[in-house]
């Protein structure tokens, strides 16, 4: 057992702004599953690309069997044996199962350009087969469910006789039977000797799967400890640490006034029975893990993505929101947490950005722009949310992050929006410019908006919220009033997998 | 919990694709083609005769090759335009080296397609490396082959009188068909071999499919996509010669225009210019359609600018059957 295959030590990461890895350690046995688990930017991914070169260390040592190794890219990384399953999957989903799990290395015949199709699809049968795995070589991976495709990766991986598996949570995507269905495979390799590593979000999974668990917290090692002998609140205990953050601090909420109404809202596969409601002067944040789907829920009332049943309604009226224009309409804003792709049109001055969603309320005699009126509500709102800029004609991608994000909350200011939908306000922003949006959030429910606001940020939701929603694969968790949440009880519904606060 | 009614929706809609497969689109392609034809041959008994056939197969012979050889382009995402006057001036160079200098034809030959390949391969180049986008390199080496054939030639076509064994090339004929014909099954044949059979056409086919993943399956990247521009300019070479000996000159004044319908022929054959997908037997049949479409119209005395209005119906009509069986996935 105490074969160790990976050994990293002092591992040190630094990306421009972000400090990433510090002074990270990490050990790997062989005929292991080694769960590495952490809050979102806690380091996991980052060191597990450390150890598959598609990042290089600033400093540390890496010792594989022993031996003190450079891994540079990700071809020395596959020649040691080590092979890592991404996030996203990386398949050409026009070639077959085949095709794909030997791309770069397909078995030739005759000439050397020539391919050896037969035998390409019989080595890839045999794989499967002793995998177990019931796939056809000659399918195409285009027609395969994700779950069977990430097969194929896992297939690829293998392929090459790696003795270290990485997966990045390779459960995130896949249903109830279909991660049974992993779990069969990871413990056939374990059982021969393969060391695995599983980042996952999802601790009743550690329990099933894992025999021992890594924590990591903030770019730092905390821990490694055997799984059986550990609970799973200390797990959560330990990846949110020990620091104590502000308390919640709750605004007096003024009025009851429900301005915005969602009831059983469900997309396929995507979104099951989303209901709850919205306040005037409140700030309501969305928590959850990565693709909890919070982020699916604004844009299916924001009316970007469409929904199969359900029922919104603005100040008690049912309404049909089915694009961007009707949402706007009854004043709902939509806040991207991609400012720079879907908030401002970066080549533009800050007044045509500020006036752009509401310039029918500019126009002049013939359809013109009333020049006047659009500068004297763009001043009015550069003033209000002190957005600074040296004029109203400099281009918004010369503002730096937090001003655009203010150019955008202008935007549907002055389309008299009431309902904003924030999504990840803050995202990268600096600290300084982050209080002034909390600031200015704060301010925007003082004055009557309802605000809802997602965020990844646990001290960011458990500072701004009236109330929170927990969310996770799709479905509400959990809800939290600002004094009961802590960024425990908000970690525990973000894992948790079936719906039980909702009794 | 959630999802395993939902898992077996997606299979059921999965199967259904089966219907919308690629063999769809080509069976469509070669039916309309079918169908056009025999209207054609009902409308007017002067269209299915001999001459008029093989006049339709002759005049697909150039347009067919350039197709075949952006098939590759465009199966990896990519695009070509230079296609039509690198054409030129692979036939400039041909007229250079046997009116001009010469030497013996196979050497002109040799020129021509040599020509072409290194128009490609500066493509490749450009796109892989200093990562300019397709459009814009394949935009910048139209222009500047087309100015070169015209500085090359001095203007003027180059004409091969000295040697009538040139226009054999593409106007020699067996059983009454022209080896210009001949030479473009047989080509199209070689490279639905490569695209199908070799690691070329393999890769190909990835990097349309998701250039990334083939990165980071250890495939060289901008190798491949240098040898697939490459090879494409050659086929342009061809084409080229093609010309020039039915033409029995190398006209520098030609060229711009073909690569649209080259492009618009590989359109209409089924192949997405997203990349990832497309075959030769596609490309041919769509050459095929555009020709017969031209003959047809003309025999029926529509005009030439009403056959050209007629051809672009048809090509945005192509690809919208194409994104219709996409959205059905």
């Amino acid at each position: 057992m105490s074969d160790v295959l990976v050994l990293m030590k002092g591992i040190e990461k630094t990306f421009p702004g972000v400090h990433a890895l510090k002074n990270c350690d990490f050990q790997l046995r062989a005929g292991e599953v080694h769960a590495l688990v952490g809050e979102n930017g806690a380091g996991k991914s980052t060191l597990m690309k450390v150890l598959t070169g598609v990042y290089t260390k600033d400093a540390g040592h890496i010792l594989y069997k022993g031996q003190e190794v450079e891994i540079p890219n990700p071809k020395a990384a596959q020649d040691l044996g080590i092979a890592i399953i991404h996030q996203e999957l990386h398949l050409m989903p026009h070639l077959t199962v085949a095709q794909n799990i030997f791309i770069g290395r397909e078995p030739r015949k005759g000439a050397r350009f020539v391919l050896d199709e037969k035998q390409i699809n019989k080595d890839a049968q045999d794989l499967l087969d002793m995998m177990h795995l019931d796939l056809d070589p000659k399918a195409r991976v285009a027609d395969l469910t994700v779950a069977k495709q990430q097969m194929v990766e896992i297939v690829r991986a293998l392929s090459f006789n790696s003795e270290v598996l990485i997966m990045d949570e390779p459960t995130s995507m896949l249903t109830g039977t279909e991660i049974d269905e992993l779990f069969r495979i990871i413990r056939e390799l374990r059982s021969r000797g393969v060391g695995i590593v599983h980042i996952s979000h999802r601790m009743e999974e550690l329990k099933q799967i894992s025999d021992r668990v890594t924590v990591m917290r903030d770019g730092r090692y905390i821990a490694t400890v055997d799984t059986h002998a550990v609970t799973i609140d200390k797990i959560i205990s330990m990846m949110v640490g020990q620091e104590i953050y502000e308390t919640a601090r709750s605004l007096p909420l003024e009025t009851n006034k429900v301005v915005l109404e969602v009831k059983s809202l469900s997309r396929a596969g995507v979104l099951k029975d989303i209901s709850f409601q919205l306040h005037r002067g409140e700030i309501l944040s969305f928590a959850g893990l990565v693709g909890a789907g919070r982020t699916e829920v604004a844009r299916s009332i924001f009316g970007a993505d469409p929904f199969d049943s359900g029922q919104i309604l603005v100040h008690g009226n049912e309404v049909q929101i089915r694009t961007p224009n009707d949402a706007v309409k009854y004043g709902i804003g939509y806040l991207s947490e991609d400012r720079r792709r879907y908030g401002v049109m970066p080549t533009m001055d800050v007044e045509t950005n500020i006036v752009a969603a509401a310039l029918d309320k500019f126009l002049g005699s013939f359809g013109w722009v009333n020049k006047a009126s659009s500068r004297f509500a763009a001043e009015a709102q550069v003033n209000d949310l002190r957005i600074r800029t040296p004029s109203l004609e400099q281009r918004v991608r010369y503002l730096s992050g937090g001003n655009q994000q203010k150019v955008v909350m202008a935007k549907w200011l002055v389309r008299d929006c009431d309902i904003l939908i924030c999504d990840e306000p803050t995202r990268g922003i600096d600290v300084g410019a982050k209080s002034e949006i909390y600031k200015l959030l704060n301010d925007l429910a003082g004055s009557g908006k309802a605000i809802i606001m997602i965020s990844s940020e646990l001290p960011e939701i458990l500072r701004m919220s009236h109330r929170i929603i927990v969310m996770c694969e799709g479905q509400i968790t959990g809800e939290l009033t600002a004094a009961e949440a802590t960024q425990e009880r908000i970690l525990q519904y973000a894992t948790r997998r079936e719906s039980i606060a909702r009794n | 919990m959630q999802s395993e009614p939902i898992a077996r929706e997606i299979e059921i809609a999965k199967k259904g694709s089966v219907f919308h497969s690629d063999a769809t689109q080509k069976l469509l392609a070669f039916a309309s083609l079918i169908v056009m034809f025999i209207v054609f041959s009902l409308a007017s008994p002067n269209f299915a005769r001999f001459n008029n056939i093989v006049g339709i197969l002759l005049s697909t012979a150039v347009n067919g090759i350039l197709a075949v050889g952006v098939s590759f382009v465009i199966v990896t995402g990519g695009i070509d335009l230079s296609i039509g006057t690198v054409m030129t001036l692979s036939a400039v160079m041909a007229g250079v080296v046997i009116t001009f200098w010469r030497l013996p034809i196979f050497l002109g030959l040799l020129a021509g397609v040599a020509t072409g390949g290194l128009c490609g391969f500066v493509n490749g180049t450009t796109i892989a490396k200093m990562k300019i986008p397709p459009f814009i390199s394949t935009l910048g080496m139209m222009m500047i082959s087309k100015g070169l054939s015209l500085v090359i030639s001095g203007t003027k076509p180059i004409y091969f009188i000295d040697t009538p064994a040139f226009r054999k090339i593409a106007m020699g004929t067996v059983f009454g068909i022209p080896y210009a014909v001949l030479i473009f099954f047989c080509s199209a044949i070689v490279a639905n071999l490569i695209l199908t059979r070799t690691v070329l056409g393999r890769y190909t086919f990835a990097l349309g499919s998701n250039e990334e993943a083939a990165r980071l399956s250890g495939i060289n990247v901008d190798r491949w996509k240098i040898g697939v521009y490459t090879l494409g300019g050659m086929f342009s070479g061809l084409a080229g010669l093609i010309m020039a000996s039915r033409l029995n000159s190398a006209q520098p004044a030609l060229g711009q225009g073909y690569e649209l319908e080259a492009i618009a022929a590989v359109v209409i054959g089924g192949t997405s210019l997203s990349g990832g997908e497309g075959s030769i037997l596609g490309t041919v049949i769509g050459a095929f359609i555009m020709s017969v479409l031209t003959n047809g119209l003309r025999i029926l005395s529509i005009p030439q600018e009403w056959q050209t209005v007629v051809i672009g119906v048809i090509v945005i009509l192509a690809v919208y059957m194409d994104i219709i069986r996409r959205q059905r996935r």
